[in-house]
């Protein structure tokens, strides 16, 4: 029997104000032991889940590069740093009512929605079908252009909750991307219709080569919401209970008409842009040293150790049934049948003008259907 | 059969499909209680409430943005972008998002929406409201362009985008709002996409066009008549799909084709409709393609705008140079 927490602590979004309370809001400090006071709202089980699922997408990062490096996998970008930012959001939802509205960069949050491994693979090989979330899972597909799916994910949840229904969307974006005119008019928007979203930036420190800095000149980028007409709150974005209790809160808000959130979990991110990135251009080694010193899992790891919630050998055993797990996925990955040419031809239209049809025609003449 | 102009036939057909399908709703900036600047949704919030008729921020990206949302969730949304001009400033989210959601979720997302968008010249409006920018999106696959000529036209080509299940952008001319009246079918009417009109027949010249082009074909033709010379108007009333047997038909039948459309020269819709002629009717082509169109300019503020536009004039010189050819 899981020992349920009584309700934690608000975030302090309204002290936000207040220049001098710009410190984010940490629970878990970087030794494993919680903020004072404070029980999470975690189970245990729902805890040792969402390690879990950290240490599955650290996993995936570090055989998705090695696959990477021997051409057996595209461009892709790990979300190495940003483990507690993600998860902890995502379990905050519901995934059989609530949307997940992605970036690139928030894989575990997916899987956690119902996105199949396997697909995630095949869309960084290129194929088609990885983007393609089953139906059923309350996903967008992968956002490569940048801020395109914040008025997406605010469309969504202002017309769920016209239909009647109590879903929470949840949008992910980066600090960069938090300067394109789409997250500006989406939130904007959001506050106007009290759309049930919330935002989860993550400020990862960098976007691609450009610092934070450069991104604002802003203290932090909560502070954008009050001029939307909602709510912000600054988290330690390293710290898997911190950004959980602020994205239950928001996602409260969200089911009772209170309408969106922004959240900026404040995080690191300690790979490179993407696999086709080389952060030793400007990255400093000794900065990347003590952020490494932050890493989120470390300090998951070190609360369930002290806890006796997972002991060293039972987190190795879990590992090894992780990488069995991951490759299982790379293998149905690899056997999956080559996108063909119809793959260029399916799917632009439900019913295809006769241009396209011609097109579909003599591209694909003879060759066989599969 | 009713007489209406366009804008009435618009906001009729609005009010009954709003009325036979609640998942329509419509999204854009003054279109609610000022019931659009055109009042092409005049009453339709009255009607309809403020949760299906929805005045939305100044942001077209967004508006558009928003739609790709609200499809997914489930509801038809008809966002207004007030002047195709602007659309620019939303072409990110129409031409990356709205236009490939189908395509890029391999079918999960389709996006039934009609983004509807006056545009055009020749009423003295303000610097950017009158662009003719549908090339630019005829150039966006996944997405659908319907121009009407018409009035009846215009609620049988609204009626079928608004089925449709993939996102049709439908372009409004300014001009025609009031000046375009014709007999519009009551009740059920649908034009489907992908049929030109055959807006008059001829022998000599096929005039081809679009929206209200098509008017100045028709004088053209008009005028053309009064020296022995014959012009079918052709109307292709869709872009996108492209009715390339009605164009191979009309070239086929006149030996001689002037396109005519109020967007600039180089890489206006009229090369691809010139294109188009001569690789399904060289053969039967007696003169060289003509395209009367507006200069490779910036459409210029209102006072020589009316020198900018083709009118009937220009038409007639193209279709006299095809005649000597």
């Amino acid at each position: 029997m899981s020992r349920r927490a009584p309700a934690p602590p608000a975030p302090p979004a309204q002290a936000l104000a207040e220049p001098a309370s710009l410190e984010p809001w940490t629970l878990l400090a970087p030794d494993g032991t919680l903020a004072e006071g404070y029980r999470p709202s975690l189970s245990d089980e729902e805890l040792l889940a969402a390690f879990r699922l950290m240490l599955l997408s650290r996993t995936v990062d570090q055989r998705a590069f090695s696959l990477q490096r021997q051409g057996r996998l595209g461009t892709f970008s790990t979300v190495e740093g940003q483990e507690a930012s993600v998860v902890g959001s995502a379990f905050a939802l519901d995934p059989a009512r609530d949307w997940v509205v992605p970036q690139y960069r928030e894989l575990p949050a997916m899987l956690r929605q119902g996105y199949p491994l396997t697909r995630f693979f095949l869309y960084f090989r290129g194929h088609p079908i990885g983007n393609q979330m089953p139906e059923g899972v309350r996903v967008l597909p992968f956002q490569i252009s940048l801020a395109a799916q914040i008025p997406h994910a605010v469309g969504l949840a202002w017309g769920l909750r016209q239909q009647g229904s109590d879903a929470a969307v949840m949008t992910y974006f980066g600090d960069g991307a938090s300067s394109e005119g789409d997250a500006h008019e989406a939130m904007n928007l959001a506050g106007v219709r009290r759309a049930p979203v919330v935002f989860l930036l993550q400020n990862n420190g960098w976007a691609i080569s450009t610092p934070v800095a450069k991104q604002t000149a802003a203290q932090s980028f909560a502070l954008r919401a009050p001029g939307y007409g909602f709510p912000g709150v600054l988290v330690d974005g390293n710290d898997l209970f911190a950004v959980h209790e602020a994205a239950r809160w928001a996602v409260e808000r969200a089911r009772a008409g209170e309408g969106p959130t922004l959240i900026e979990a404040r995080t690191y991110r300690l790979g490179p842009h993407n696999t086709a990135d080389d952060p030793t251009r400007y990255v400093d080694p000794d900065e990347l040293r003590a952020r490494r010193e932050l890493d989120p899992i470390v300090r998951v790891r070190a609360y369930l150790r002290a806890r006796r919630l997972l002991s060293e050998a039972e987190e190795e055993q879990l590992r090894s049934q992780l990488m069995d797990e991951v490759n299982a996925a790379v293998a149905e990955a690899e056997a999956h049948p080559a996108a063909d040419r119809r793959h260029i031809f399916e799917h632009v239209y439900a019913d295809p003008p006769p241009r396209v049809r011609a097109q579909r025609e003599r591209a694909t003449a003879g060759e066989e259907v599969r | 059969m009713a007489v209406m102009n366009m804008v009435e036939a618009i906001r009729s057909t609005l009010d009954a499909e709003m009325a036979r399908d609640e998942r329509v709703i419509l999204l854009g900036q003054d279109i609610g209680h000022n019931g659009g600047v055109f009042r092409a949704t005049d009453g339709l919030q009255e009607r309809y409430g403020e949760d299906r008729v929805v005045d939305m921020p100044l942001a077209e990206g967004v508006i558009i943005g928003a739609a790709v949302g609200l499809a997914a969730s489930g509801l038809i949304p008809v966002p207004e972008l007030q002047f195709l001009g602007f659309g620019s400033q939303a072409f990110h989210q129409l031409e990356g998002q709205v236009a490939r959601m189908r395509f890029r979720s391999q079918g999960r997302f389709g996006m039934p929406m009609v983004i509807r968008a006056p545009f055009g010249g020749n009423v003295r409006t303000p610097e950017l409201h009158s662009d003719a920018h549908e090339a630019k999106y005829a150039n966006s696959p996944g997405l659908k362009i319907a121009m009407p000529a018409t009035a009846a036209d215009a609620k049988g080509l609204l009626t079928q985008a608004l089925r449709d299940p993939d996102p049709v952008l439908f372009c409004e001319p300014l001009r025609g709002y009031r000046l375009i009246r014709d007999d519009v079918p009551e009740g059920e009417h649908t034009v489907p996409f992908g049929r030109a009109r055959g807006a008059r027949e001829g022998s000599d010249v096929a005039i081809v066009a679009w929206s209200a082009a098509v008017v100045v074909a028709e004088q053209a033709a008009e005028l053309a008549a009064r020296e022995g010379i014959s012009c079918g108007v052709l109307d292709l009333r869709t872009l996108v799909p492209l009715d390339v047997d009605a164009l191979r038909e009309a070239a086929a039948a006149c030996g001689r084709v002037v396109v005519v459309h109020e967007a600039p020269y180089t890489s206006g819709f009229g090369a691809e409709v010139v294109a188009t002629v001569q690789q399904e009717a060289f053969w039967s082509l007696e003169a060289p393609l003509a395209r009367v169109t507006a200069y490779d300019t910036p459409y210029p503020i209102a006072a020589v705008e009316h020198q900018y536009l083709p009118d009937a004039e220009r038409v007639l010189a193209a279709v006299r140079t095809a005649m000597e050819a």
